[in-house]
């Protein structure tokens, strides 16, 4: 966590922490991973929206309304603290599409989804991704129909909350430019089809668009102009990624300290032995360096920094790679009993795997650093 | 007297806007008509072919004299006593300007910040201005060759005889001793005490009858390190800093303004110019993969763009744990945390760096990167020894962040005498 935050901040942070906590402790998450088909109550969704978690990226004029200057740097609290809990709920998706109108919306769709949005009586996702392409290349089609509408053709996944969202802001190519379109997924020719996934309360399902006709005041920002909003998008949902890893690798981490100090082996503490001590002075040391990174790259994309980024791939990689690897130790340190159903480490590690593969794994975003490092200036000017 | 868990709280930190722009003027003024400029080259680049120091101590006299050395520094001492705001308008006027760095670490930001806290006033007054008019380099003698990581335990001793402490022994890992004049030496003198408890802080003069100091050849060619001899050395007992028996204080001090030093936090440092941040400034492992022809290898690319994310969380993580300290969310050691991150970085930066250089790590032509990539990787441990090993970094984590039990000691409060220790030094050859 931000260890320089306002006294609002702070504030905000323990109401969330504190709902969490009585709402929805883990022994929670699992009832509702088995009873609940979204993975948790509706209503659940809805109080924690009054909280703020659905309105930190939307204008007062919209409905919203942020704690700080900028509502990215509080809603990543919130997905610090859900981290730590294993929460389910959707948030990054429903604030992305919130993120997306509230940035190039028309007034018609801003009018449509955000109040529901903000409310928490709607959720609403995010179509980037599709099952057969690298992460961030989009393939579906989107053919004018020649009286201003469009049609869509292809498919979507893994997409996060689809089954329940309402609202389904997709991603296609007109003409071999990306575009945006804010989709009513009860239209004909869509189909969504739900997908085993790997968290236990985080729902995914493929999305296809089989000549989906929408019409043109579907098309949210300009035709064929959305390539620097969905890099933004990318930024915001990497940095909400990040906070949720660091918080979960944290949140373990400690229990797996307290473990060693309440575990006795040959008459002493598990923590007294020194093959052990460095080994925990290494996940401190990165995890320490997960929440630094993670807080940087969210500060960079919520000031629209030059450096945004650079930054949100930096900490996507580095923490990307390193949760996972802090949440594994805590098993090898815990022993057999880490890898047991009934224990809640796997839980985290579910959680963290799913943040580090989704929006670009960590190799995913070393490469895009490297095409910012001035690689390929020689070749340029071959080419040239 | 200073508590050593405190920062360098006697230079105030910012200053009157008015008059900190009227200083920018005058410096920029002073500097331009005064000190030569950078060209091309850096200033570490210049400090390293400054072999005797020379160099540097005519830039501090030229800066000594137009009244810009020891900005920082008490005015009774020959310093400006200005602000640290002051110091880092200073920084950036200077930037384009050949300055005497060679000074900044270990002289101004480490000995002579020990010597304001502990001194005495004979010793400040003796020592300070001459510092600063750029007449004495300092050192720190504490590392001893049969030391490592347990710098209490060292034995090279200093006898009492008369109006004399004599002393006797080695010591190692100095670095620039050989062109500097003086030196912080910590020595035992009551071997019947518990190890913290029976050692004290001299002022040595380096070049004098019985003092034998040798540079040490590293594997990557340099010669920077020193080891000292001393055969029957005597130390006037005026020059005893702090109390006799309490080195440890003045050690642990010295400790204290060496990791604000060597971390960029001392306001007794002056000018850095023509390297701006932290992480060692332009990317010369980018340099490397378009010299070898690799830059559009995407392995390559990966592991550059993982050394620029290291090079990123490391400066990250340590505005976090500054952040963290000043506001009580961490203790005072988790200082060590940047410090591991800094060590284990460097480790894999050179394992990158041989990666990229491939089979030109082997044989290159004279002034090919790839060679000076293969010296580096020789010498990569270097970060990970040098000021307290990964080791010890992890067991000050472990325990004293943590909170972990503390390794077991056999010479805890124990005389030293009583305690199993490695032999006293002897020349190595």
């Amino acid at each position: 966590m931000d260890l320089q935050l306002s006294d609002d901040q702070v504030l905000f942070d323990e109401t969330t922490a504190r709902f969490l906590d009585t709402s929805c402790p883990v022994s929670t998450v699992r009832e509702w991973a088995d009873k609940e088909p979204a993975g948790f109550p509706l209503e659940w969704w809805r109080r924690g929206s009054e909280l703020g978690w659905t309105s930190l990226l939307v204008t007062e004029a919209d409905g919203g309304g942020s704690v700080s200057e900028h509502g990215l740097s509080d809603l990543v609290l919130v997905a610090e603290e859900m981290g730590r809990r294993v929460s389910p709920g959707p948030l990054l998706p429903t604030n992305l599409v919130a993120s997306a109108l509230a940035a190039s919306g028309s007034p018609g769709q801003r009018r449509a989804v955000l109040p529901g949005i903000v409310s928490g009586e709607t959720i609403a996702t995010w179509c980037l991704a599709e099952p057969s392409s690298p992460w961030d290349e989009v393939r579906m089609e989107a053919t004018p129909d020649g009286a201003g509408g469009f049609v869509l053709h292809g498919s979507k996944g893994p997409v996060e909350a689809a089954a329940q969202s309402a609202w389904l802001l997709v991603v296609a190519s007109v003409d071999g430019a990306p575009t945006q379109f804010l989709v009513d997924p009860t239209l004909p020719g869509v189909t969504v089809t739900p997908l085993d996934s790997l968290d236990l309360v985080r729902r995914f399902a493929t999305v296809t668009f089989d000549r989906v006709a929408v019409p043109a005041s579907a098309v949210v920002g300009e035709v064929g102009g959305a390539a620097s909003e969905i890099e933004r998008l990318v930024q915001v949902a990497v940095v909400l990624q990040c906070a949720e890893m660091a918080g979960a690798a944290d949140h373990m981490l400690g229990v797996t300290i307290e473990y060693a100090f309440d575990r006795y082996s040959f008459g002493r503490p598990l923590a007294s032995y020194q093959a052990l001590k460095h080994r925990f002075a290494d996940l401190k040391l990165w995890t320490e360096a997960c929440l630094a990174t993670a807080q940087s790259a969210a500060s960079a994309v919520a000031r629209s920094s030059g450096r945004a980024a650079e930054l949100a791939s930096a900490a996507k990689s580095y923490v990307g790679d390193h949760a996972p690897v802090v949440l594994q130790d805590c098993v090898q340190l815990q022993g057999g009993i880490g890898v047991t159903w009934d224990h809640d480490l796997h839980l985290y590690l579910r959680r963290v795997v799913q943040d580090a593969v989704l929006f670009g794994t960590p190799a995913d975003h070393r490469a895009r650093i490297a095409d910012g490092l001035g690689l390929d200036s020689d070749r340029e000017d071959r080419d040239g | 007297m200073a508590d050593a868990t405190v920062g360098t709280t006697s230079v105030p930190a910012t200053a009157d806007p008015a008059e900190l722009e009227a200083f920018r003027l005058r410096a920029r003024d002073f500097l331009a008509a005064s000190m030569p400029r950078l060209t091309d080259r850096s200033n570490f680049d210049l400090m390293r072919e400054d072999e005797d120091g020379l160099r540097a101590r005519h830039l501090q006299k030229i800066l000594f004299d137009g009244g810009f050395a020891g900005l920082c520094f008490p005015r009774a001492y020959g310093g400006q006593g200005l602000s640290r705001a002051h110091q880092l308008v200073f920084n950036q006027e200077a930037a384009s300007f050949e300055m005497p760095i060679l000074f900044n670490v270990p002289t101004f930001g480490i000995l002579a910040a020990t010597l304001l806290d502990f001194g005495t006033e004979a010793q400040k007054q003796r020592h300070i201005p001459a510092i600063l008019e750029g007449r004495e380099l300092w050192v720190q003698f504490l590392s001893e060759p049969s030391g490592g990581s347990d710098l209490a335990g060292l034995v090279t001793r200093a006898t009492r005889d008369g109006d004399v402490f004599v002393l006797n022994g080695s010591k190692i890992w100095s670095s620039g001793a050989h062109r500097a004049d003086y030196a912080l030496c910590l020595a035992r003198t009551d071997w019947h005490a518990p190890k913290h408890r029976g050692l004290t802080c001299f002022i040595v003069k380096i070049h004098q009858p019985g003092i034998d100091v040798r540079q040490i050849k590293m594997v990557n060619g340099s010669d920077e390190f020193c080891q000292e001899f001393f055969d029957d050395v005597a130390i006037p007992v005026d020059d005893v800093v702090g109390q006799v028996n309490d080195g440890w204080t003045v050690a642990s001090r010295l400790l204290f303004h060496e990791r604000d030093a060597v971390g960029g936090g001392s306001p007794y440092s002056s000018g850095s110019g023509g390297r701006g941040g932290q992480g060692g400034g332009r990317n010369d492992l980018v340099e490397l993969a378009l010299a070898t022809g690799r830059a559009h290898d995407p392995r390559v690319r990966q592991l550059l763009a993982e050394a620029r994310v290291n090079e990123l969380v490391a400066g990250q993580l340590i505005q976090r744990v500054t952040t963290g300290i000043t506001t009580g969310a961490f203790p005072g050691p988790a200082g060590s945390l940047p410090r591991l991150f800094a060590a284990t970085n460097s480790e894999r930066r050179a394992d990158i760096g041989l990666e990229i250089a491939g089979s030109r790590a082997a044989a290159w032509t004279a002034g090919d990167p790839a060679g000076l990539q293969a010296i580096e990787y020789l010498g990569r441990q270097g970060g990970s020894l040098g000021g307290g090993s990964n080791e010890m970094q992890r067991n000050i984590i472990s325990e004293r962040v943590l909170g972990m039990p503390r390794e077991y000691a056999a010479d805890k409060d124990r005389p030293f005498d009583e305690v199993r220790h490695n032999a006293s030094p002897s020349r190595t050859n």
